[in-house]
């Protein structure tokens, strides 16, 4: 301090006591208020919007002026006519299980893989994780060509549900890959310890103490899974494409949200596509929301 | 060196001698929740002398420490009664401006926290924040308070560099020149040299033995030998109470309390 | 059991090659046929001619990508801070969940609404026929809202205490502190969660397909249409052969390399991050 020396400076170095309006940062709070209520405002009108012009047309007048609920848009076969949806919803439910047919089994089989029984930091493991990353990160059109060239053309599946599926399940491995590492390593140790002090083996351990205690983890993914599967379009048009009846695994058959796209692309029945919508927002609503619940259960035990 | 102080007096608080009273602490105290830290602390600290805290951990000396420039507001359920005041301004008024009042009570921190950004920057977010926009000006108060950190000729042809990539204990000290860069009266230190190595420790106490010409420094340790070898006036904390205040000398060669002389020999804490 | 697991976390490798090989095995033989350079540097679409020139669509993704971040960005990132240090938790556990269904509106939903809504309401307001680069900006911001939001305010949300208290013990008030010490700090986490937003945009397909117009012409205006290569692909190969066909599967490698080279800038931000 004293070899160096603080010499007097030339210039005037006061800083000054007057309170700052700190106009600059209040400024950009206000901004950061602004965009949060943009956010939430755009969500609501969007809910608002598809549910105000969507529900009434569940609904039809009779003479009388009674309103009656629109069975036609549930009828077991579609047509030009009733615009029926049920087989689409049908189809979601077959798609969704065939999915998740393939993706859970692999995802929680390779998470547990990755959490229980390979070397931290192996060269494999960073080759897994660099891939699944790589998965999540490809964009659905580039799924739909995969599909497409793959099941469709390669492995003579032709256009159907059990090649959508398959495109799918590919899709959400990553997914619920990574959510079950996640929630296996988050597993306290002595747990494990626990289960090891009595004598059981690495797999009983693995099975019958650790996957439960991850199991809300896991199940949220699944749910995520489940709402990405059902909002899918562009990977099905070309895979398990647009056929309108209801479909076994080996049918074209289409999904609600391909079903939804369709009208829109025929350029008719606006009101059964925002019937369409409503059912479509309320799946990912509930799936979303139920997610959450678990998550939030989860963070309550923990 | 002499000439800063003048300058640096000009901005102060009127009325503020070499002698005077920095902070006049009576009947705090502090409660988290429901937990009594801090009980019926009455004490005087000097302007422009070393007040050294000590005692064992938990005994209050950082929540005291932190109550002085109102950082404990920050912790949630934390409530204090009592009166504390800065050169006669109770700094709990419901008039205070806090941000005013930690200017003016600056602090330097257990581990080092520069903010991730260059030495320059980090020197200059203080009188920024406080409005300083010229570069000459910025400039000049930069080279100034790291010449007073004695920092300036190991960083003047790395101002741009990161903070983060100079060793811990210039962390520090550059630390210690950013307060300086906003012109506090006091300088609080949190256990400053306890992430340090001994080279670093001593950089550090010379510094502090330099700085009380002009500043009033509040030295939270848990090292004795620090607290003798820096402060002039040294405070005994045990369980959120204050045991014991004199003169360093005269409380560590000869302390009046039992519990105080038990410490200091090393037979608790 | 071991061997199962270790297969099935390997299948996420082969699935990876698998996709790159049929892509790039039906998608270069292509450029056997027609020169690669034409194709990326052709501005005219016309496969029953034989032209098949995507710098159009490439300008085009990037436009609409571009677009989207203007609005999204700016937006995405403040929503974030507001919900990392300004909001009261109650508000964030609002926020939070409204964000992340934002995140699960299917693409056909954001498409729908749109046409429905937001197409109109340009051509009424701002004139053209409202099927537009301007409104698929718009919606695709919308879109990307909570990949940013939720990087970001991870991001800003991982910077130390030891900033925040640093800074307010040089008397910054909260505000200031937030925006000049913690938000800088957290700067490559938001710039990351911005990228993995221009993945997501880049890659969008339905929705901008719905509104977006899709002429295969060089982007005249904000208020004309334009069409991406997403939409190349989805809107021809239902009926596309031979030459044409692959033209299009071209058009995919050309939007997977760009894809996985924004992936590789996110992965490549973030692992500087952790070193840091």
């Amino acid at each position: 301090m004293s070899e160096t020396g603080a010499t007097t400076p030339a210039v005037d170095i006061t800083v000054p006591t007057r309170p700052s309006m700190h106009l600059g940062s209040r400024f950009l709070k206000a901004l950061c208020w602004a965009a949060g209520f943009v956010t939430i405002g755009v969500l609501l009108l969007i809910i608002a919007y598809i549910l105000v012009n969507g529900l009434p047309e569940f609904f039809s007048r009779d003479e009388q002026g009674t309103l009656h609920f629109k069975a036609s848009l549930f009828a077991l076969k579609y047509n030009s006519r009733n615009l029926s949806m049920l087989p689409a919803i049908l189809n979601t439910l077959t798609m969704t299980a065939l999915s998740l047919l393939i993706s859970v089994p692999l995802g929680v089989g390779g998470g547990i893989y990755l959490a229980e029984y390979a070397k931290p930091g192996s060269k494999l493991v960073k080759i897994i994780r660099v891939t699944a990353e790589t998965l999540a990160g490809i964009p659905s059109i580039i799924y739909a060509l995969f599909g497409m060239l793959v099941f469709v053309v390669t492995l003579q599946m032709g256009i159907s549900m059990l090649s959508g599926a398959l495109t799918l399940g590919t899709m959400t491995l990553p997914l619920i890959l990574r959510q079950t590492e996640e929630s296996l390593l988050s597993v306290p140790m002595s747990y494990r310890e626990g289960s090891y002090g009595l004598g059981a083996g690495k797999l009983r351990t693995t099975v019958r103490i650790v996957l439960p205690v991850a199991m809300p983890g896991i199940l949220a993914a699944v749910l995520l899974s489940i709402g990405r599967i059902s909002g899918e379009t562009a990977a099905l048009i070309f895979t398990s494409g647009t056929g309108t009846g209801i479909a076994g695994i080996n049918d074209s058959g289409r999904t609600l949200a391909v079903h939804l796209f369709k009208l829109q692309e025929e350029g008719r029945a606006v009101g059964a596509s925002f019937a369409v919508a409503v059912v479509l927002l309320i799946i990912v609503v509930l799936m979303n929301a139920l997610s959450s619940y678990i998550a939030k259960r989860l963070t309550k035990k923990g | 060196m002499t000439n800063f102080a003048q300058n640096s007096r000009a901005v102060h608080t009127p009325g503020q001698d070499d002698a005077g009273t920095c902070f006049n602490i009576q009947d705090v105290n502090l409660y988290y929740g429901s937990f009594h830290a801090l009980k019926d602390i009455h004490m005087d600290i000097p302007a422009r002398q070393v007040t050294a805290l000590i005692g064992p951990s938990g005994c209050g000396k950082s929540t005291l420490l932190k109550s002085l420039n109102r950082m404990n507001d920050l912790i949630p359920g934390c409530r204090i009664t009592g009166k504390v005041e800065l050169f006669g301004e109770d700094i709990y008024a419901p008039q205070t401006e806090v941000n005013l009042l930690r200017k003016r009570v600056g602090m330097v921190f257990q581990k080092p926290n520069p903010f991730p950004m260059s030495i320059y920057d980090n020197i200059a977010y203080g009188p920024r924040t406080h409005g300083v926009r010229s570069k000459v000006k910025l400039d000049a108060i930069v080279e100034h308070s790291l010449r007073k950190a004695a920092l300036w000729d190991e960083v003047k042809d790395n101002l741009k560099k990161s903070a983060m990539a100079i060793s811990g204990g210039q962390q520090q000290r550059l630390c210690i020149a950013r307060c300086f860069a906003v012109q506090p009266d006091v300088i609080l230190m949190d256990e400053p040299t306890s992430a340090l190595d001994p080279i670093s420790t001593s950089k550090i106490e010379d510094l502090v033995l330099e700085m009380k010409n002009e500043y009033t420094i509040v030295i939270v340790t848990h090292n004795m030998q620090q607290a003798a070898r820096i402060s002039d006036l040294t405070s005994f904390f045990l369980l959120g109470e204050m045991i014991e205040m004199g003169n360093t000398d005269s409380l560590f060669s000869n302390p009046t309390d039992k519990r105080t002389e038990n410490y200091i020999t090393g037979r608790f804490g | 059991m071991r061997g199962l697991f270790l297969a099935s976390a390997c299948v996420c490798i082969f699935a990876v090659g698998v996709i790159c090989y049929f892509l790039f095995a039906n998608g270069l033989p292509f450029f056997a046929k027609y020169s690669a350079w034409d194709f990326i540097t052709g501005t005219e679409w016309a496969p029953l001619r034989g032209i098949y020139g995507i710098l159009p669509m490439i300008v085009g993704s990037f436009l609409v990508t571009f677009g989207a971040l203007l609005l999204g960005a700016p937006i995405g990132v403040l929503t974030a801070i507001l919900m990392a240090r300004f909001a009261s938790s109650r508000v964030v556990r609002v926020m939070k969940p409204a964000v992340a269904l934002l995140a699960g509106i299917p693409s056909v939903v954001y498409g729908f609404f749109g046409l429905k809504l937001l197409v109109p309401f340009t051509r009424n307001m701002l004139g053209g026929n409202g099927l537009s680069m301007f409104v698929a900006s718009i919606l695709l911001a919308i879109m990307i809202l909570p990949t940013i939001i939720q990087t970001s305010e991870a991001a800003i949300n991982a910077v130390p205490n030891s900033y925040y208290e640093g800074s307010l013990a040089m008397g910054a008030t909260h505000e200031s502190s937030v925006f000049r010490a913690i938000v800088p700090a957290a700067k490559s986490g938001i710039v990351s969660g911005i990228v993995l937003g221009i993945g997501r945009a880049i890659g969008e397909t339905t929705a901008i397909l719905m509104v977006a117009g899709n002429q295969a012409r060089m982007p005249t205006g904000i208020l004309a249409g334009v069409r991406t290569l997403t939409v190349n692909v989805l809107l021809e190969m239902g009926y596309a052969a031979d030459v044409h066909r692959e033209s299009l599967i071209a058009t995919g490698v050309v939007l997977f390399i760009i894809v996985m080279a924004i992936n590789f800038i996110f992965s490549f931000i973030n692992r500087r991050r952790v070193v840091q």
